[in-house]
């Protein structure tokens, strides 16, 4: 680079140079940067309320819970079919047999609701 | 998990609020050399930072740990485009002059009585947008050629050739200037 660009790029460094910012320019957009984020976060939670209040936005959390009782009736049944030969064994009669998956269901019922 | 998300949200307000705190004066700088008076200047800075709070989030994601100074320039950029567009006009007064209509700033103080620097003023206002833009983030910003490059969406190399031609332009037209100016 020679003398002269280098003396014309000081000059232009010069005359551009950075403009400070109105002090109240700052004091007005943390203002409104503040209240943006306020204003959000209200509507967020008005947002939230007023989609619970309205029956159709219910089929959502509604679903939740209808596949969380059927993957835990799943998993009972699961486990006391599993248990089905030893109870066999262990019953005297069909009477006896039919009690014993009975108590047994209710048991592991208790178990995942627990 | 509400919690995790009221504070995921707390720090990227915070992350925002330094973006802001350090980048305000680029900013403003870049506004105020683009439409050349406070008032606009105030007002395109403005809406550069709503601009951004509303993408903040996701520019962060893309950025990948990148400086966002060249987004938010970008953003100024874009904005003092439609700000003509709609306006259709271009700078109704010189930054000189702008001076006169707002609160007292460096740039005038520092301009009276250097003819040089009024001429190099003159003159970069008078070049075609994209070289006034890679000037002033340059020398107003400071900002490298990798960075202009991205606010401008160029590459590295375009954007070389751009400054140079830019500062070879500028050179000209204040010689020129002062040439004249010694014949009278």
């Amino acid at each position: 680079m020679s003398s002269g660009t280098a003396d014309f790029e000081a000059l232009l460094r010069e005359a551009l140079s950075p403009v400070d910012p109105p002090a109240d320019l700052m004091d007005r957009m943390e203002a409104t940067l503040v209240n943006l984020t306020e204003l959000a976060s209200e509507e967020l939670e008005a947002w939230e309320l007023r989609t619970m209040r309205d029956p159709r936005n219910w089929v959502r959390p509604a679903a939740a819970v209808m596949i969380g009782a059927g993957a835990g009736t799943a998993l009972v049944v699961l486990r006391v079919r599993a248990r089905s030969r030893s109870r066999r064994q262990e019953s005297s009669s069909l009477l006896d047999l039919a009690e014993r998956t009975v108590q047994d269901f209710a048991e592991e019922a208790r178990r995942v609701l627990r | 998990m509400s919690t995790n998300n009221s504070h995921s949200k707390a720090d990227l307000d915070a992350e925002f609020t330094e973006l802001y705190k350090r980048h305000l004066r680029d900013v403003y700088s870049y506004s105020y050399y683009r439409v050349g008076n406070h008032h606009d200047a105030e007002d395109l800075t403005e809406q550069t930072f709503l601009q951004a709070y509303r993408h903040f989030e996701r520019a962060l994601r893309e950025s990948n740990g990148r400086p966002l100074r060249p987004w938010l320039i970008r953003i100024a950029h874009n904005l003092a485009a439609n700000f003509y567009r709609d306006r259709s006009r271009k700078p109704e007064s010189t930054i000189e002059d702008a001076g006169l209509i707002s609160a007292p700033h460096t740039t005038e103080a520092l301009v009276e009585g250097r003819e040089e620097l009024k001429h190099i003023l003159a003159g970069v206002a008078q070049l075609p947008d994209d070289r006034r833009e890679a000037l002033i983030m340059r020398f107003a910003l400071g900002m490298d050629n990798r960075e202009i490059a991205r606010a401008l969406g160029r590459t590295d190399g375009a954007t070389k050739v751009l400054l140079h031609r830019a500062i070879r332009q500028l050179e000209g037209m204040v010689a020129e200037t002062t040439t004249a100016g010694q014949g009278e």
